[in-house]
């Protein structure tokens, strides 16, 4: 009973997995599937966080490492290690299928959507842009992300110059 | 009308289209000493059609228009009228204003009432410039109703209506059309029963009923005609004018029928005039909406399909038969199974091929437009010219053929406008005065080639580069070989006609032909004789889905070269090795130093096994024209690659063509030798 009352518009399903020891979450909705971690074709001359390209039953389809996206600590990839595949709406290039690396899959969440806390703002250090919210659980605090933003393939150029430029300093 | 007509549209569109096709093609054959009626018919079937199509879905516009045309055409085909050429040019132009019409109809635009209005009084004065005399080219009722309209007021309608039993399968509802009827004007219907067999004979989906109908009011019969207009080949139809001096009985003698049948019989007629009035009016007022667009179809013969079902019909076959080998598997059935892999893979590649034939078109559907171009231009130009077409049956991938339509017919109109001479110059250069324009299709290798070929006065080299010169596009002393001459037409902003036409030599054409065809992944090429004509010939790959490639490595990478561009592949000597300026490196083949781009640099894969030149391969690929050299670590295979789009889930890569997925599963990069060229100058 409860479950169903929680079900209702005003909650959302949110897929929760971990990266360097934190928690973070995508809406539910978005993900076409979770599959282990496989060699895949890389990509030439693409931001280093863009892994490459996996077939994914004949259609080709981008792999982001959020590790390197988030410019975190590279780690080996473990048998834990998964590959969340999402689909993605922008406004340019309409449904794209990506998707990222994370260390493990957690839960799945029901998130009341009054629940969620606007992002709190930690100044110019670090950019919030594709935080949509917070959800503080019982034990932790889960960042919600905003995938629509966060892979949209238009940025992707934009901030491939910043790390690079970044490297070569 | 419950249905939703608009479901409709695109079909009737495209049928409308084709048969606008029909008709162009048809008007352009007919010969005008010998009239073939079998051609009349056909063109006077696709305006029928297309005329009906438009009615039903209340583009009152097309169909009044189409009418008159069809009145015309009709008239030709029952030899009331000779065919000339004259009338010819003026349905060819109202094809054209037709095709305008849909257009704008199609697209939800406005249709272009000045210009329709022009056809139609051409059409119009065609019609009543040959009227023949004797009047026979009216109708039959019409005669009627103009005597009888000469004589006194008509005051109503007498119409035996028996349509044959099979009128309601073909969809149509008398009850439909008396309301119809109703709309002109007081109606009175008597149902005969007298056909309406036994139950137990009668088939609930036949018709077995007549009516006569009374019709009030002075009516032209054209409007009568329009409402049976549909059924005029199912039903028996007689119209009689009742005048205002007619007694009834003359009434019941015009159904020449006795008085015993019961009026009483009839069931569904009371209507409401204003009633039906206003529900008729409804479609016409309707405005017709846009069609969908974007979404696009595609005709395949029904041949293709049956060669299809067959194909999976065996491979079915095969899949159980591999099953029973599999259940109870033993080593000595191991031939067996040998056996049926290999059919398995028979069959799995003629199903594949099979589908992507299904994509493919005959290239006639882009030639067909042709004819009807060689015969405009000719006769403005005052040339006489003849258009051959080789290899229609050619067939091209459906998007080859979409995207060829353009650059062709800019080829084509350079061909009859610039090659060409007029009748008097060929004479006197020892020609026929008929000039000919060969347009050829054909298969070599993997490419279909298309050629566009004249005999008419060929490029002037001298004359191609003063121009060039002048237009500050090479240097005066710039060394050119032939090739590179002819090419010059293909630059941005070169035209050498002196003058130019409405039909061509603004100069803007061939270099967008040049870069339509690169888009479609081919080339083109010219050869040309001064004063005896020129071949431009178009490559194009036979299939944008599917390519010949070679698979190379580069570490543990593995990258597909098409095929087609590759030249050849050789090991790399260290004596024939050249540095430029200590950086760019070249290598001597034949006498021309190539450049070399270094994969494994250009793409910073990090595990390339090899990083001196000597001890990895050379790939020598051509990509629009430029010759360059790729290292590459091993050659590793040929093989058919279905091609991926790697923008439909990220975005363009230089570089990079596309994707495919190899035999194990894993994705390869499919080079894009044009744009390596391009990243490696950077």
């Amino acid at each position: 009973m409860t479950a169903e009352a929680k079900s209702d518009a005003r909650s959302e399903q949110f897929l929760t997995f971990e990266l360097a020891g934190e928690a973070y979450g995508i809406e539910i909705l978005k993900v076409q599937e979770i599959r282990g971690w496989e060699p895949i074709r890389k990509i030439p001359n693409t931001p280093a966080y863009l892994k490459g390209a996996l077939n994914l039953r004949g259609s080709i389809v981008p792999i982001v490492d959020l590790r390197e996206r988030f410019n975190m600590e590279k780690i080996e990839y473990t048998p834990t290690t998964v590959v969340i595949v999402m689909c993605i709406q922008t406004e340019s290039t309409g449904t794209t299928v990506m998707g990222i690396v994370a260390d493990a899959v957690s839960d799945v969440l029901d998130i009341d959507l009054n629940e969620i806390k606007a992002s709190p703002n930690l100044g110019a250090k670090i950019n919030t842009r594709y935080i949509r919210g917070m959800y503080v659980g019982k034990t932790n605090m889960v960042m919600l992300l905003d995938v629509d933003k966060l892979l949209n393939p238009d940025e992707f150029m934009d901030i491939a110059v910043l790390p690079l430029a970044a490297e070569s300093k | 009308m419950s249905i939703d007509m608009a479901q409709f549209h695109q079909v009737f569109f495209e049928e409308s289209f084709e048969g606008l096709d029909a008709m162009e093609s048809g008007l352009l054959n007919l010969d005008m000493g010998d009239v073939n009626v079998d051609e009349i018919n056909t063109i006077f079937r696709a305006a029928h059609s297309i005329k009906g199509g438009s009615g039903t879905f209340g583009f009152t516009a097309v169909s009044d228009f189409t009418h008159v045309m069809e009145t015309l055409l009709d008239e030709m085909r029952d030899g009331r009228r000779r065919v000339t050429q004259p009338a010819v040019n003026v349905l060819l132009g109202s094809v054209d204003c037709l095709r305008e019409m849909l257009r704008a109809i199609r697209d939800g635009a406005e249709i272009d009432g000045e210009s329709v209005g022009a056809h139609k009084r051409s059409l119009d004065s065609e019609l009543n410039n040959h009227s023949p005399a004797d009047g026979v080219g009216l109708s039959q009722p019409q005669k009627a109703s103009a005597a009888a309209g000469a004589e006194e007021q008509i005051s109503g309608w007498a119409i035996a209506f028996s349509p044959h039993p099979h009128l309601l399968k073909t969809g149509n509802e008398p009850v439909r059309m008396f309301r119809e009827l109703l709309t002109l004007g007081h109606l009175r219907v008597t149902a005969d029963l007298q056909g309406v067999p036994d139950l137990y004979d009668l088939d609930p989906e036949e018709c077995h009923l007549s009516w006569k109908l009374e019709l009030d009011g002075n009516v032209p019969v054209s409007e009568i005609d329009e409402i049976f207009d549909w059924v005029e080949d199912d039903c028996d139809l007689a119209k009689q004018a009742v005048f205002s001096s007619a007694s009834a009985f003359d009434r019941q003698a015009a159904f020449g029928v006795s008085e015993h049948i019961v009026p009483d019989a009839v069931p569904a007629v009371p209507v409401k005039p204003e009633q039906t009035a206003a529900r008729s009016k409804e479609p016409k007022g309707d405005e017709p909406k846009a069609a969908a667009k974007g979404s696009s179809s595609i005709r395949v013969d029904t041949g293709k399909i049956d060669t299809l079902i067959n194909m999976v019909g065996e491979l079915v076959i095969t899949q159980s038969m591999l099953s029973l080998i599999g259940e109870h598997f033993e080593l000595g059935k191991l031939d067996q199974l040998k056996n049926g892999l290999s059919q398995l893979e028979r069959h799995t590649r003629e199903l594949q091929e099979s589908v992507m034939n299904i994509r493919m078109l005959p290239i006639s559907f882009v030639f067909s437009r042709f004819p009807r171009l060689a015969h405009d231009i000719s006769s403005k130009l005052g040339k006489k010219i003849e258009l051959k077409l080789v290899g229609e049956h050619t067939e091209v991938d459906k998007t080859v053929v979409e995207l060829l339509s353009d650059p062709l017919v800019h080829l084509v109109r350079n061909s009859l406008d610039h090659g060409i001479e007029m009748p008097d110059v060929r004479l006197a250069a020892g020609k026929t005065e008929t000039g000919t324009v060969t347009l050829e299709a054909y298969h070599r290798g993997g490419n279909i080639v298309i050629e566009v070929s004249d005999d008419g006065k060929g490029l002037d080299k001298d004359k191609l580069r003063a121009k060039a010169v002048e237009k500050g596009l090479i240097e005066p002393d710039a060394v050119l070989t032939d090739k590179q001459t002819y090419e010059l037409i293909f630059m941005p902003g070169f035209s050498t006609a002196e003058k130019l036409t409405d039909i061509s030599g603004r100069g803007v054409g061939m270099d967008v032909v040049r870069r339509n065809i690169q888009a479609l992944g081919g080339n083109i090429e010219i050869i040309s004789t001064l004063g005896k004509g020129s071949t431009i010939s178009i490559h194009l790959p036979l299939t944008l889905a599917i390519l010949d490639g070679q698979s190379i490595a580069v570490g543990d990478e593995t990258y597909i070269v098409p095929l087609g561009s590759i030249i050849e592949s050789l090991n790399i000597k260290e004596d024939r090795l050249n540095r430029v300026v200590g950086k760019g490196e070249t290598f001597l083949l034949r006498g021309q130093y190539l450049p070399i781009i270094r994969m494994h640099e250009i793409f910073n894969v990090v595990s390339a096994k090899h990083t001196k030149l000597t001890e990895g391969l050379l790939v020598v690929v051509e990509g629009q024209g430029v010759r360059c050299g790729l290292f590459v670590d091993d050659l590793l295979g040929q093989q058919q690659v279905v091609i991926k789009s790697l923008e439909a889930n990220y975005r363009r890569v230089e570089g990079v063509s596309g994707a495919t997925i190899l035999g194990d599963g894993s994705v390869a990069l499919i080079l894009d030798i044009p744009g390596l060229v391009r990243l490696a100058n950077q």
